[in-house]
């Protein structure tokens, strides 16, 4: 016998369920009175740093059809790459973006719209700058452990090239299920749970 | 960097352990129908962490209003409070080199006394509480430690198999220091017969990490005359040292 490494195994993850909201987003599910704001829902501020631009996106299941009960949530840097975090130990990042997003797929329609900034480049465990890119974290009813993956941006073509992450996708008929695609200042982004574009999710 | 307002602690940025992804549930469990359509089906990528996985967003206390933590009363009318079963829940927010997280996000909602909602898409005929709304949060402390007061929720049935019924739980969404961190979970409670009865506990394959989500009545912390006490801790993904980590850019 050796001596016991003395470990805890992580809390096994279980499904956020169809009433997510009541937790996360009440004052969306009209629960008012308790907290004065839903957490996440405001990212920008008008000293906020950055190019302006939307998200617009949503959760396709298996047959296509837009997930209307799911929860998305963002973690991106500042417009100067820096992440508003402890960890971030490069310099302070813009006190005026927090960084962190949280928000439903709408009832009806199944879209979820984010007002954020564009990201700046943030460096690879090896130095080199990955490109411009979003965390997502995807929960809802059906989701037994939150899904994660990345959206990148359709008119950084050269930045996605060079790109460590994307570069290791085996199947490169796949890399564009992470790049979302630009129309105005907004960008459009599609995840697919199942089927021939299923996105690639994340073991990180 | 942006630490905590008022905390002295150096951060740690390490990547996190690997996820033990036989531990939790697969994406696709048929028992949990709604899973069926919504599971990925294609190879995870696998990757260590990066910044975007290591870093994440800080909540401080500053944030939390006075009843955030108290379900039986946040939402009741001034002088009332909820119907059901007093209880109060405590732990601590661990990681799985069983060190206590400090500062972290815990969310928590849950259905009343009756196994009711408060959301549009709950029909169960069991009736609201107008004193109940069903969410609070809390910040863990220095040591990891937690606690909030509420009432044991109902169980319900749900539309599954012809015949399901959700145990007695409470749903967690944790924010530990890194974004991979990020974990949403739901606690049992101990004794509940309908645990190893429901399809969604039964993804977990494994009998002691069903058992790691039930709560252990706790008598020691008890209110006598006011309240039943359950405890229960939660582990969060672990971190390793960066002592040989600072490897010069292009190794």
């Amino acid at each position: 016998m050796a001596q016991s490494l003395d470990r805890r195994k992580e809390s096994p993850s279980q499904t956020a369920g169809p009433y997510v909201h009541i937790g996360l987003t009440p004052n969306f599910c009209g629960i008012g009175g308790i907290y004065e704001n839903d957490l996440g829902l405001a990212m920008v501020n008008e000293r906020t740093t950055g190019e302006r631009i939307e998200l617009r996106i949503r959760v396709l299941d298996g047959t296509g059809t837009p997930l209307k009960d799911a929860l998305i949530e963002i973690w991106q840097a500042d417009a100067d790459g820096l992440y508003n975090s402890p960890a971030e130990m490069r310099g302070a990042a813009d006190p005026n973006f927090q960084g962190w997003g949280r928000r439903p797929t709408d009832m009806e329609t199944g879209l979820c719209v984010f007002e954020t900034i564009k990201p700046g480049r943030v460096p690879f465990r090896d130095g080199r700058l990955m490109a411009p890119h979003i965390t997502l974290w995807i929960v809802a009813r059906g989701i037994n452990l939150g899904l994660h993956t990345r959206l990148y941006f359709s008119d950084e073509e050269e930045a996605n090239a060079g790109d460590p992450i994307l570069a290791r996708i085996e199947h490169s008929v796949r890399v564009p299920t992470l790049i979302a695609e630009r129309q105005g200042n907004a960008y459009v982004f599609d995840v697919h749970l199942q089927g021939e574009k299923e996105t690639v999710f994340f073991d990180s | 960097m942006s630490a905590e307002p008022g905390s002295n602690r150096t951060p740690e940025t390490g990547a996190f352990f690997q996820r033990d992804r036989q531990w939790h549930p697969p994406a696709f469990t048929p028992g949990y129908k709604s899973s069926v359509l919504r599971s990925p089906q294609k190879a995870l990528l696998s990757f260590d962490n990066t910044l975007s996985e290591l870093t994440g967003p800080v909540f401080g206390h500053a944030m939390i209003g006075e009843r955030d933590n108290d379900l039986i009363h946040n939402f009741a009318r001034p002088g009332e409070s909820a119907i059901g079963e007093r209880i109060i829940v405590h732990g601590r927010v661990l990681d799985e080199r069983g060190v206590g997280v400090p500062g972290a996000l815990l969310e928590f909602w849950q259905a009343n006394a009756g196994g009711r909602y408060r959301h549009k898409k709950d029909g169960y005929l069991a009736p609201l509480d107008p004193n109940f709304g069903g969410c609070g949060r809390a910040i863990s402390g220095e040591d990891g430690s937690y606690a909030f007061r509420t009432v044991r929720p109902g169980p319900y049935p749900w539309p599954n198999g012809p015949n399901d019924w959700r145990p007695a739980h409470i749903h967690f969404s944790l924010f530990g220091h890194g974004f991979a961190q990020r974990l949403i979970t739901q606690m049992y409670f101990e004794g509940d017969p309908l645990i190893w009865r429901c399809p969604i506990v039964g993804g977990i394959r494994d009998k002691a990490a069903v058992e790691a989500l039930i709560a252990a009545l706790d008598l020691q912390s008890t209110i006598p005359m006011d309240a039943l006490a359950y405890k229960f801790d939660i582990v969060l993904r672990g971190r390793r040292s960066t002592l040989f980590e600072n490897r010069p850019e292009g190794n």
